[in-house]
């Protein structure tokens, strides 16, 4: 089964979740897509076995053979291709990847090259296999990355996936062809505002979600009449605990230290299951 | 000579919008006989790169001088690389506007005078 773990609003507990629940299951593999801020591994400490960069295209124009006709221009639909009467200007930052220039060149003057938007490593620790994206600072293309790091996924695994924040691409590649997405928020106006935005994306992708209440006990209680209105299951509330607190200030997860809450995210995974 | 002009709508009473990517029109004057073509900027929505679709535009349509409000690092490039005069700074109406830059008192520019995404408005979260 593979599990995303979302939430829109950043800084609700998302990599929280997808720690500790990877730690309470067996036979798991942790998925960090947040590969902007990657931090689930900081939680994990695992020993890092291998690392692979990823590239992603770019085209490159051939001066000699491109008559400026500015067909590959028009047909780009980020803007990556300038055509002025006698040169032309690519941006790769700006370039999505699809090849589509290549093909619309009438004189074949487009080839495609590649370059380094960031890097995958793989490890392991406490029996949880982990791999995570480290995109390259001021690198605006991130879903080749997260794809990248989705295609280290074993199906004979149980997969958690940590999603970024926020409801745009990177989200929407992250969560992609996924069986089921927690959202984790806490019981704030602002936790409830994002989780809103998030649950119109996630039912317009068609992924079945239900949600888990951390800093439980903060707040009000606008997000639980959400859920309720809403039809959302609550799977899990995470109470605003001291000791919890303690624990992830100092980087550790708190199932390793306070382990009855493993079977509280067992319970969890069953009733996503069922 | 042909001058493009950021505009807010289609006339030559219109007023000189100050974003050069975003801008809802494309105010063309000839500078000789003030006949002038407004099109619509299909640039105004895009999410990344209106600067560079706004030049092409600019550029298919012949214009020799660009007089806009500020210029992005990436419009300034390829306008540049057209071979287009940038005129910075113009505020009030094209007529206005043109005016001034035939008696001189615009300055062109050869720098970008703002950062990328300036026209986006504040508060858009787009920056990712």
């Amino acid at each position: 089964m593979i599990i995303t773990v979302a939430s829109g609003k950043g800084g609700t507990g998302k990599t929280t979740v997808a720690v500790n629940m990877a730690l309470s299951l067996d036979n798991v593999q942790l998925l960090d897509c947040d590969v902007e801020e990657p931090n689930s591994h900081i939680l994990l400490q695992p020993k890092i076995d291998e690392t692979e960069p990823v590239y992603t295209k770019f085209p490159v124009i051939s001066e000699e053979l491109c008559v400026y006709c500015g067909k590959c221009s028009k047909f780009c639909a980020y803007n990556a291709l300038f055509v002025a009467p006698k040169t032309v200007m690519v941006f790769p930052e700006l370039c999505h990847s699809c090849g589509g220039c290549t093909l619309v060149c009438p004189k074949n003057a487009i080839t495609e090259k590649e370059r380094q938007i960031g890097v995958i490593k793989k490890g392991e620790a406490n029996g949880v296999e982990i791999i995570y994206g480290e995109l390259n600072v001021g690198e605006a293309m991130a879903v080749p990355l997260i794809k990248a790091v989705k295609n280290q996924m074993k199906s004979d695994k149980n997969v958690v996936i940590d999603a970024p924040p926020g409801t745009a691409c990177s989200l929407v590649a992250s969560v992609h062809k996924t069986d089921y997405c927690i959202l984790v928020t806490e019981p704030t106006p602002f936790g409830l505002h994002d989780l809103k935005i998030t649950v119109q994306v996630l039912r317009n992708l068609g992924v079945p979600m239900g949600v888990v209440i951390n800093r439980a006990g903060l707040g009000d209680n606008k997000v639980y009449e959400y859920c309720e209105k809403e039809n959302i299951p609550l799977l899990l509330e995470i109470p605003f605990d001291k000791k919890i607190a303690e624990l992830y200030s100092r980087g550790v997860p708190f199932v390793a230290e306070m382990t009855e809450w493993k079977k509280k995210f067992l319970k969890m995974r069953d009733k996503i299951k069922s | 000579m042909k001058i493009c002009v950021s505009a807010s709508s289609g006339s030559l009473d219109a007023n000189v919008d100050s974003r050069f990517g975003r801008c809802p029109y494309f105010v063309i004057v000839d500078s000789e006989t003030m006949e002038f073509n407004a099109i619509s900027n299909d640039s105004t929505n895009a999410a990344h790169g209106a600067g560079i679709q706004a030049a092409q535009t600019v550029v298919n349509m012949g214009a020799n001088v660009v007089i806009t409000g500020n210029v992005g690092p990436n419009a300034f490039n390829v306008l540049s690389a057209s071979g287009i005069k940038i005129v910075i700074g113009a505020s009030g109406s094209i007529n206005e506007a043109i005016e001034k830059f035939k008696s001189g008192q615009l300055k062109e520019v050869t720098n970008p005078t703002v950062g990328g995404h300036f026209g986006m408005g504040k508060g858009m979260g787009r920056g990712r």
